[in-house]
């Protein structure tokens, strides 16, 4: 790990000020992507600013029909609790299929949207629930917030402050699981909206996130597994590596979609 | 743990810093092993590194230094997590137990005994670690289905037993008669 400056932030408006004042500086949140990614060497920030002292950045909350996150809590507090069990239980399950028990202590939802990593989980339920990423700037929906590999809208000086999911009337998430990294290899989220009928994938598209709207149209005619007979998506676009080559990973988002509509209907 | 896929860059000027010793200047308070102590720290410190090298605790293991491994478990007010993912910085004012903190004044952690009557050490590297991984469960859940118990060790890799005799020791302990 290269040497860097600590800076513990003890509110949103001074880690606000740090950022927009600080060279190459980034936020610290669990850590659990961030720091073994210094200790490789593949990021280098001069300064870290860490946001596990400024207060009211975690906790869950029913608001009226939207189950809200803050960006500090742990995948394990939202896998457990059952204020999302009851309001949105497959983003319940989601959280705990995130990395392993350590991770999830200490990883963060802020965290894991900020770092748009292509084959993590909660994009994919952003993107699927038209979540709402509120920042210290502003509310962005979740189809202008993810941009693209590790990239999203959120300027430098800009901190996700919490999240917004409307409640779907189903939804489930199908995760083919890496079973050394415990990424997504391929994971969909399928949510049943008042008004739509969303699909989303992470872990291949060599984009990010991204969703599927010959699904999503199929889907809306018929809400079962038999609707998407026949449907698939195509190679181009799909990443490649070690653990799955394209046409396995777009064969994979067929199957999984379908297993998560199978399972939204439960 | 990372993904496959990073494309991080790394400005150019870094290497002055790398050939820069951070000072240590960031003094951080917690409680250990029920203990309240004080230690100074670089801010590039990690928690394991303190523990070893600082505090003389090398019960806690490094192995792969990057989240994959679990060899470095410790118990982060109750909860499992990664030493060496976590900056020594980041547990001011928590409390954090390690290996060298489960046994009593003349006996052993029951847990520690049962791995023991159990077989369930055989290089013992990832030992401290998976009994840690096993305490967290434990204390939040004491009658642990095989499964949960599979789960709760997940993130700790043994090379040498196949998992068999750890899961046992761990069921053991839970399901001991008191």
């Amino acid at each position: 790990m290269y040497n860097f400056t600590y800076h513990r932030a003890s509110g949103l408006r001074q880690a606000t000020n740090l950022l927009g004042k600080l060279d190459e500086a980034k936020l610290l949140a669990g850590g659990q992507t961030l720091l073994p990614t210094m200790k490789q060497r593949l990021a280098a920030p001069a300064n870290l600013v860490d946001l596990n002292k400024v207060e009211g950045l975690s906790g869950i909350e029913l608001q009226g029909r939207a189950l809200v996150i803050g960006a500090m809590t742990r995948h394990a507090e939202v896998a457990s609790s059952p204020v999302v069990q009851q309001a949105i239980p497959a983003l319940a399950h989601l959280a705990g299929l995130i990395g392993d028990p350590a991770v999830r202590h200490m990883g963060t939802l802020g965290g894991s949207v900020a770092n748009n990593d292509p084959n993590a989980d909660y994009p994919a339920a952003c993107l699927a629930l038209a979540a709402t990423i509120i920042t210290t700037k502003r509310k962005l929906i979740a189809d202008e917030f993810f941009t693209g590999l590790f990239e999203t809208a959120l300027m430098p000086d800009e901190i996700v402050v919490k999240v917004s999911f409307p409640l779907p009337k189903k939804a489930a998430y199908e995760k083919f699981r890496n079973p050394a990294s415990r990424y997504a290899l391929v994971g969909v989220f399928v949510a049943k909206r008042p008004s739509e009928i969303r699909v989303a994938v992470t872990g291949a598209g060599t984009s990010g996130v991204f969703r599927v709207p010959a699904f999503e149209e199929a889907l809306k005619k018929r809400f079962s597994p038999k609707a998407l007979d026949g449907l698939g998506v195509p190679a181009d676009g799909m990443s490649s590596d070690i653990h799955g080559g394209a046409e396995y990973r777009a064969h994979l988002v067929g199957v999984m979609a379908k297993r998560a509509v199978a399972a939204a209907m439960e | 743990m990372t993904s496959d896929v990073q494309l991080a860059t790394r400005p150019a000027d870094v290497s002055a810093r790398d050939r820069v010793d951070a000072a240590k200047n960031l003094v951080v308070s917690f409680v250990l092993n029920g203990k309240p102590l004080s230690v100074a720290v670089a801010p590039t410190e990690l928690l394991a590194d303190t523990l070893r090298e600082g505090l003389g605790l090398t019960g806690t293991k490094v192995a792969c230094g990057t989240g994959d491994c679990g060899t470095c478990t410790a118990i982060l007010d109750g909860e499992a997590v990664r030493s060496c993912l976590m900056l020594t910085a980041m547990v001011a004012g928590k409390t954090v137990e390690t290996i060298e903190g489960l046994a009593g004044e003349s006996d052993i952690h029951p847990i520690q005994q049962a791995f023991i009557d159990t077989g369930a050490v055989q290089c013992g590297y990832c030992t401290p670690g998976m009994i840690l991984a096993a305490k967290a469960l434990l204390d939040e859940n004491p009658k642990p289905s095989a499964d949960d118990i599979k789960e709760a060790i997940s993130g700790n890799l043994c090379r040498c037993t196949g998992y068999t005799k750890i899961i046992e020791a761990i069921d053991k302990v839970a399901n001991a008669v008191a």
